[in-house]
C-alpha cells in the first residue's frame, strides 16, 4: 500500500523533505530555550549579572525568531506537499479509472469510487500531513527533551525513565480497547443511514402501508446500537486525559521533591530546575501527541488501502503495441468465441459463437433478459475481451486495432445511457468533437430528435441536467443515438436503445439509418419483434448460445421461442 | 465592506446567536445534570491547574530557598505541602477526567436524540417534502450535519470552556505573582489575538473554499464515474481527463491554503509563548536586579510556567470559535427539518376490519350527537370538482370530475405531466386538494384519519422500493400482522413465488434497500405480493409494469389481473395494452379530462385516444 501511495508524491518530494528538516531545527531550538533561561537565571540573575541577561536575552530572541520561521516553514511545507500529494493521488485514481476495462468497472460501484476520491483521499492527505511534521516532531520532541533534561540533571531525569514506560503502556491498554469498538460502531453506521436512506426514497411505500411507527422503531434499534457502543467507547477514551493529567502531575511532584532536595544538597541549581519543568511538560506533551498520531494513522491506513486498491487494478484490456489505426469496413466475424464474466461462474455467457455479419446488413437480436443478447455486442467494440475464439471486424481480430480507432467506428448506444450536465449540442458533439451545426442537425433529424430539440425553450443550447433529468426517457434516448451517429460509424449498435420510444418514430428511425447510412453495419437489440422484423437477419438468443438465426418470416415458422413471444405480443396490442 | 454587506452579516450573526441558544437549550434539556456536573468539573480543573504552577513560587521562595539555609534542613513540611499538592492535583485530574467523559456521553445522548427526533418527524412529513429536497441534502442531515454537531459538543465546546477557563486562571495567577509582569504579559496577549484572529479568519475562509472546491470535485467525479462506460465507448478519456484536472488544481490550491493557515497556527503561537517565556525571564531579572519591583525568584520561576500556559489557549479559542460556526451551520439545517410542518391530519373517522367476515371493513363515524354511524367500505371513490396545484401560482389539475363504482377499473391516460400520478395522489392525501371535494364512500377523505384512509389503499409504484430485510419482511410491510401462510399465498397469487423459491433461501433471503440481486420485474412482483397481502379496497396502479421483458411480463400481468379482481382500481399505463379492458378510460391533458369512456366508445370519438390507440400520437 505505501509503495503504491508513494509513487504519487513526486513533485512534492522536496516540500515532503523539507518539513522534517525544519520541523527538527525548531524542536532544537526550543528545547534549547528552557536551558539557557534556566542558565540564564542561575547565572544572571542570582549573582544579579545584568549584562549577562542582556547578552543572553539577545541570543534567546534571535533563536525565538528562528524558531519561529521553521515553525512556519515547515507547516507551509507539510500543508503544500500534503495538498499536492493528495491532488496527485486523486489524479493518478481518476487517470486509471479512464482506462479500465468495462470488466474492471465492474469491480467497482461508482459511488465506492467517489467515496475512494473523496473521503478517503482526505484521511490520507491529513495523515501524511501529520506524518512529515507532527509524527517528526513529537519523536524529536521526546528526544531533544530527555537529552536536555539528562545534560541538566542526570539524577532527576530518571524520573521520565520511570514513568514514561508506565505512561506508554496505560495509553496503549486505553487505545487498544477503544479500538475494537470502532469497527462496529461504523458498521452500525452503515445500518442506520441504510434505513435512513430506504425510507427517504421509498417514503411512497412507507406512508401507504402506514408504517411510519414499524420503521421509527427500526430506525431506533440501530440508532441506540450506535449510541451504547459509542458511549462506551468514549468513556474509555475520556481515561486517556486522566492519566495523561495523572501522570504529568505526579512527575511535576516528583521533581520538586527530588530537585528540592539536590538545591539543598546543592548539586543542583534553582534555574535549572525551573528548566526541568519545561521538560516534564515536553517529554509528556510529546507521548500523547504520539498516542494521538497513531490512532490517526491506524483509520487512515485503512483509506490508504481503499486508494491502493483503485491504483493497483490492473486494466483487463490495454492497447496494443503496434495498432492498426483504420478500420476499412463493417463486416464483423464472431468466430468460436467463448466468455465468461468472472472465471467462476458456471455458466458461459457467451457459448460457443459462430457468427458473420457482412458490410451494411440490418441484424436484429431478440431474446430474454439474461439470454447474453448485450454481451454478445460487447464483444465488438472490445469492451469485454474473450476468453477463447476470435472476433474480427473488417477482416482483423478486434485486439489488433487502437482502442480509439475501433471505438470511433463501432457507435454502441448503450442500454443505460446517460447525458452529462451542458448543452444539448455539447452532449451530441461527444459524437465528433468537429461536427459543424449542419451535421448535428442532421444526425438528430435521423434520430428524430431534431422536432423536440427546436420545441425546447433554448433548442440545441438547452442545458440538459445531471443524469438527464429534464427530458423524457424517449427524448433521451433519441439525443444518444444523434450522438453515436455523429460518428459517421462503419457498425451501429442500439442495445434496446428504442424502448421508451413509440413504434411509430421508432420504425421512423429504422427506415432513416437504412436509408441515410447503407454501408453500415446496424445491429439492433430489442424486446420488442416489430422493432426488429425488417431486419436482414434476427439472431434469437437463448442462454449465451445463438439459438437461431433467419428472417422474421423463417422464425415465424420453424422456431418455437420466437413465434410465442410474437405471438404474446400480438395479443398484448389487442 | 460596504452597508449592504455589513448589515447581511449582521442579519447571519443574527440568526446564529438563536441558533446557538436553540441548540444550548437542547444540549442543556438533554441532561441538566451531566451538564451541571461537568461544568463543576471544568472550573475545578482549571483551578486545580493554576494552583500547581502558583506551587512552584511556594516551593522555591518558601521552601527551598530557607531550606538552602539551614544547617540541618527539615524536609518535613515539604513533603506535607507535595502531599498536600497532590491532593490539589488529584481533584483536578479526576475531574478533568470526569469532565471530557461526561461532554463525549453527553454528545452522544444529544446525538441519539437528535437522530430520533429527525427521524420521528421525517416520518410524519408530507410528501411535497421529499419532492422539494435533494435526497442528498435530506442523507446528510443524518450525516454531516449531525457528526459536526456532535464534534462541537463532545470536542469544541468543552475545548472551548477548557481554554477560555485556564485563560481566565492563568490571568488570576499571574495577577496575584506580579501585575507589572502581568500587564507586560496582555500586551503580548493584545498582540497574539491580532495574529490569531487573523490567521483563523484566514483558514476558516480557505476551509470554506476548499468545501466548495471539494463539492465541485465530487460532482463531476460522481457524473463522470457513473457515466464511465459511455466515455469509454466515445473514447472520451481526454477530454474528461483536462476538465478533471482544472477542478482538481483549484481543490489543490485551496486546500494547500486552508492547511497553511491552520496549522501555522501552532509554530506561531507556539514561539510567542517562547517569545513571553524568554522576555519574562529577560526583564524579570532586570527588575528584579535592579530591584525597581519586589520580585523574587519564585515569582519569576512561577511566571515562566504559567507563560508556558498561556499562549495555547488563545490559540485554541480562535480554532475552537471557527468550527463551532461550522457546526452552526449543520445545526440550522437540522432544526430546518424539524421546523418542517407536517403532514395536516385532522380527521375523525376510522377503518375497522371486520372479525367475522374475510376481507370486510367499516368506517366509524362519529355523528353529531356523539354516536358513531358504522359504513361498510365498497371502495366508491367520487372526485367532484377537483382542483390542485403544487404551488398556488401552477395550478396542475383543472375540474376533475370521476365516479369510480366499487370494482370499476379506472384507466388514466395522457402525456408525462398531463396530471396522472398527482390524481392518484390525491386520493390516498399525499397531498391537499386546493377545492372540490374528494369522497370515499360517501365520506369526504379529510374527515378520514390519514393513517386509516391510507390503510384502505394499495398503491404498486413504478419504481418500487425494497426495505433491508428478508423476502418475507418484505411482503408483510402490506400488513404487518399477517401469518407465514398468508404471505405465500399472496406470493402464490401474485406469481411471485416461483422466483422466490428459486433465491438461495427463499423467503428467508435477506435484500437490502436497492433490491440486492433482484430483477425490476422481480422486485415488482414483490411489490404487487405486497399490495396483496395488504387486501385492500381499492388499488392503485401506478406504471407497474414498465421496463420488464415479454416473459417476466406474461406473470406480472397475470398477478396484476388477480390482484384487482374485485377491487375499485386506478391505473396508470404507459403502454395502452395493460388498460384497454377498463371501464373507464380517463384521457388526461394539462390537468383537464379531455376524455372519458371505454375502450370502444373512445375509439368511437375518433379523439386524441383513438389517435394513440392507432399510433398517430405519441406519449412523451
Amino acid at each position: 500500500m505505501i509503495n503504491t501511495l508513494s509513487k504519487s508524491i513526486r513533485q512534492y518530494k522536496k516540500l515532503s523533505l523539507l518539513s522534517p528538516l525544519f520541523v527538527t531545527g525548531e524542536v532544537i531550538i526550543e528545547m534549547l530555550i528552557p536551558y539557557l533561561v534556566g542558565i540564564l537565571i542561575d547565572n544572571g540573575i542570582m549573582k544579579g549579572n545584568m549584562p549577562y541577561i542582556t547578552k543572553s536575552g539577545i541570543v534567546l530572541l534571535v533563536f525565538t525568531v528562528l524558531s519561529l520561521v521553521l515553525g512556519s516553514g515547515a507547516s507551509y511545507a507539510s500543508a503544500h506537499a500534503a495538498a499536492g500529494f493528495a491532488a496527485n493521488l486523486r489524479k493518478d485514481m481518476f487517470y486509471h479509472v479512464q482506462d479500465y476495462s468495462f470488466e474492471n468497472i465492474d469491480n467497482f460501484s461508482s459511488a465506492s469510487l467517489v467515496t475512494r476520491m473523496t473521503t478517503d483521499v482526505n484521511n490520507v492527505q491529513m495523515s501524511y500531513q501529520i506524518l512529515i511534521r507532527i509524527a517528526v516532531r513529537a519523536p524529536m520532541m521526546l528526544l531533544v527533551s530527555i537529552i536536555m533534561s539528562v545534560i541538566v540533571s542526570p539524577q532527576l531525569s530518571l524520573v521520565f525513565v520511570v514513568i514514561a514506560p508506565i505512561f506508554v503502556i496505560l495509553l496503549g491498554i486505553i487505545i487498544k480497547s477503544a479500538s475494537k469498538y470502532f469497527p462496529k460502531i461504523f458498521r452500525g453506521y452503515d445500518r442506520m443511514n441504510q434505513v435512513v436512506r430506504e425510507n427517504i426514497r421509498g417514503i411512497r411505500e412507507v406512508k401507504t402501508y402506514v408504517q411510519e411507527e414499524a420503521q421509527t422503531v427500526k430506525f431506533k434499534k440501530s440508532a441506540g446500537f450506535i449510541y451504547r457502543l459509542f458511549a462506551t467507547a468514549q468513556k474509555i477514551m475520556s481515561l486517556n486525559s486522566l492519566v495523561v493529567m495523572a501522570v504529568l502531575n505526579i512527575s511535576n511532584l516528583a521533581i520538586c521533591w527530588f530537585g528540592a532536595k539536590e538545591i539543598v544538597g546543592g548539586s543542583l541549581q534553582t534555574g535549572q530546575l525551573i528548566s526541568m519543568f519545561s521538560y516534564s511538560n515536553s517529554v509528556l506533551g510529546s507521548l500523547n501527541m504520539l498516542a494521538m498520531i497513531f490512532t490517526q494513522l491506524v483509520v487512515s491506513a485503512a483509506s490508504g488501502h481503499r486508494i491502493a486498491d483503485v491504483i493497483n487494478e490492473k486494466p483487463s484490456i490495454e492497447n496494443p503495441r503496434k495498432p492498426l489505426k483504420h478500420v476499412n469496413n463493417g463486416e464483423v466475424i464472431f468466430d468460436h468465441v467463448n466468455f465468461k464474466y468472472d472465471p467462476d461462474d458456471k455458466n458461459l455467457a457467451l457459448n460457443n459463437i459462430n457468427l458473420t455479419i457482412k458490410p451494411g446488413e440490418t441484424i436484429g437480436i431478440i431474446g430474454k433478459t439474461g439470454s447474453s443478447k448485450s454481451t454478445l455486442v460487447s464483444m465488438i467494440p472490445r469492451l469485454y475481451d474473450t476468453d477463447s475464439g476470435a472476433v474480427r471486424v473488417s477482416g482483423h481480430n478486434v485486439k489488433s486495432y487502437d482502442l480509439k480507432t475501433l471505438r470511433d467506428n463501432v457507435a454502441m448506444v448503450l442500454q443505460n445511457n446517460v447525458l452529462f450536465s451542458g448543452t444539448i449540442k455539447e452532449n451530441l458533439k461527444w459524437g465528433n468533437e468537429n461536427a459543424t451545426d449542419e451535421e448535428i442537425v442532421a444526425a438528430a433529424k435521423i434520430a428524430h430528435a431534431d422536432d423536440f430539440i427546436r420545441e425546447m425553450p433554448d433548442q440545441y443550447e438547452t442545458m440538459v441536467e445531471q443524469g438527464g433529468t429534464n427530458v423524457s426517457g424517449g427524448q433521451k434516448q433519441r439525443i444518444t443515438i444523434a450522438r453515436a451517429l455523429l460518428k459517421r460509424p462503419k457498425i451501429l449498435i442500439l442495445d434496446d436503445s428504442t424502448s421508451a420510444v413509440d413504434t411509430q418514430t421508432e420504425r421512423q428511425i429504422r427506415e432513416a439509418l437504412v436509408e441515410n447510412m447503407p454501408d453500415t453495419t446496424k445491429i439492433i437489440i430489442s424486446q420488442r419483434i416489430v422493432s426488429i422484423k425488417d431486419a436482414d437477419r434476427i439472431i434469437v438468443m437463448d442462454d449465451g448460445k445463438i439459438q437461431d438465426i433467419g428472417t422474421h418470416e423463417e422464425l415465424m415458422q420453424r422456431n418455437d421461442l420466437y413465434s410465442s413471444i410474437a405471438k404474446f405480443q400480438e395479443e398484448q396490442k389487442k | 465592506m460596504n452597508k449592504a454587506v455589513e448589515k447581511q452579516n449582521n442579519q447571519i450573526s443574527g440568526k446564529r446567536s438563536t441558533i446557538l441558544w436553540r441548540l444550548l437549550k437542547l444540549v442543556a434539556s438533554t441532561s441538566p445534570l451531566m451538564l451541571i456536573s461537568s461544568t463543576v468539573a471544568i472550573i475545578l480543573t482549571a483551578a486545580a491547574n493554576v494552583l500547581g504552577s502558583l506551587f512552584i513560587e511556594r516551593l522555591i521562595n518558601t521552601y527551598i530557598i530557607p531550606l538552602t539555609k539551614e544547617a540541618r534542613p527539615d524536609f518535613g513540611p515539604l513533603l506535607h505541602a507535595i502531599a498536600v499538592m497532590f491532593g490539589c492535583y488529584a481533584i483536578g485530574f479526576i475531574s478533568n477526567y470526569l469532565f471530557a467523559m461526561l461532554m463525549a456521553v453527553l454528545a452522544q445522548k444529544v446525538q441519539f436524540r437528535v437522530r430520533m427526533e429527525m427521524f420521528e418527524h421525517m416520518e410524519k412529513l408530507p410528501i411535497s417534502y421529499f419532492d422539494e429536497n435533494d435526497y442528498g441534502d435530506i442523507m446528510s442531515c443524518y450525516t454531516n450535519d449531525i457528526d459536526t454537531l456532535q464534534q462541537m459538543i463532545s470536542q469544541s465546546i468543552p475545548q472551548f470552556m477548557n481554554s477560555t477557563l485556564n485563560l481566565i486562571f492563568v490571568l488570576g495567577a499571574m495577577l496575584v505573582l506580579s501585575w507589572q509582569l502581568t500587564i507586560f504579559t496582555l500586551i503580548v496577549f493584545a498582540l497574539s489575538i491580532i495574529v490569531v484572529r487573523f490567521l483563523t479568519i484566514r483558514s476558516a475562509h480557505y476551509f470554506k473554499l476548499q468545501q466548495k472546491e471539494l463539492g465541485q470535485v465530487n460532482g463531476y467525479n460522481e457524473e463522470m464515474l457513473n457515466g464511465l462506460k459511455v466515455i469509454k465507448v466515445f473514447s472520451h478519456e481526454p477530454e474528461v481527463e483536462q476538465d478533471f484536472n482544472t477542478y482538481n488544481d483549484s481543490l489543490q490550491v485551496a486546500s494547500g491554503k486552508a492547511h497553511t493557515y491552520a496549522t501555522i497556527l501552532f509554530p506561531i503561537m507556539g514561539n510567542l509563548g517562547n517569545l513571553l517565556y524568554v522576555l519574562i525571564a529577560v526583564l524579570g531579572g532586570a527588575v528584579a536586579i535592579n530591584h525597581i519591583a519586589p520580585l523574587s525568584l519564585g515569582v519569576i520561576g512561577a511566571f515562566l510556567q504559567l507563560s508556558k500556559q498561556f499562549a495555547m489557549p488563545i490559540a485554541q479559542i480562535s480554532q475552537q470559535l471557527n468550527s463551532i460556526v461550522m457546526a452552526l451551520a449543520g445545526a440550522e439545517r437540522i432544526f430546518k427539518l424539524e421546523d418542517q410542518i407536517v403532514e395536516v391530519d385532522d380527521g375523525d373517522v376510522t377503518i375497522t376490519k371486520d372479525e367475522d367476515v374475510k376481507g370486510a371493513w367499516h368506517w366509524n363515524v362519529p355523528q353529531k350527537d356523539g354516536s358513531v354511524k358504522k359504513v361498510t367500505v365498497n371502495g366508491h371513490i367520487v372526485f367532484d370538482h377537483v382542483n390542485f396545484g403544487y404551488s398556488p401560482n401552477k395550478q396542475i389539475l383543472y375540474d376533475i370530475s370521476i365516479d369510480a363504482k366499487p370494482g370499476m377499473k379506472v384507466a388514466l391516460v395522457g402525456e408525462t405531466g398531463a396530471g396522472k400520478t398527482t390524481i392518484s395522489n390525491m386520493i390516498n392525501r399525499f397531498y391537499e386538494i386546493n377545492s372540490g371535494t374528494i369522497t370515499y364512500d360517501g365520506i369526504p377523505i379529510n374527515r378520514i384519519k390519514k393513517d386509516d384512509l391510507r390503510r384502505s389503499l394499495s398503491i404498486v409504484l413504478q419504481d418500487t422500493h425494497m426495505f433491508t430485510g428478508t423476502v418475507m419482511d418484505n411482503i408483510r410491510f402490506g400488513n404487518a400482522e399477517a401469518s407465514d401462510d398468508d404471505v405465500y399465498q399472496a406470493a402464490h397469487l401474485s406469481h411471485a413465488d416461483e422466483f422466490i423459491h428459486h433465491l438461495d433461501e427463499g423467503y428467508k433471503t435477506i435484500i437490502d434497500g436497492n433490491g440486492g440481486d433482484l430483477s425490476q420485474g422481480q422486485m415488482q412482483l414483490l411489490s404487487i405480493a405486497r399490495a396483496m397481502i395488504a387486501d385492500e379496497p381499492v388499488m392503485i396502479l401506478d406504471e407497474a409494469t414498465s421496463s420488464i421483458d415479454t416473459q417476466t411480463e406474461k406473470l406480472v400481468q397475470a398477478g396484476m389481473d388477480n390482484l384487482l379482481a374485485g377491487r375499485t382500481s386506478f391505473v396508470i399505463a404507459h403502454r395502452l395494452s395493460t388498460i384497454v379492458n377498463s371501464d373507464l378510460i380517463l384521457v388526461l391533458d394539462h390537468g383537464h379530462i379531455i376524455e372519458a369512456g371505454n375502450h370502444e366508445q373512445l375509439l368511437k370519438q375518433k379523439g386524441y385516444y383513438y389517435e394513440l390507440y392507432t399510433g398517430k400520437k405519441e406519449i412523451q
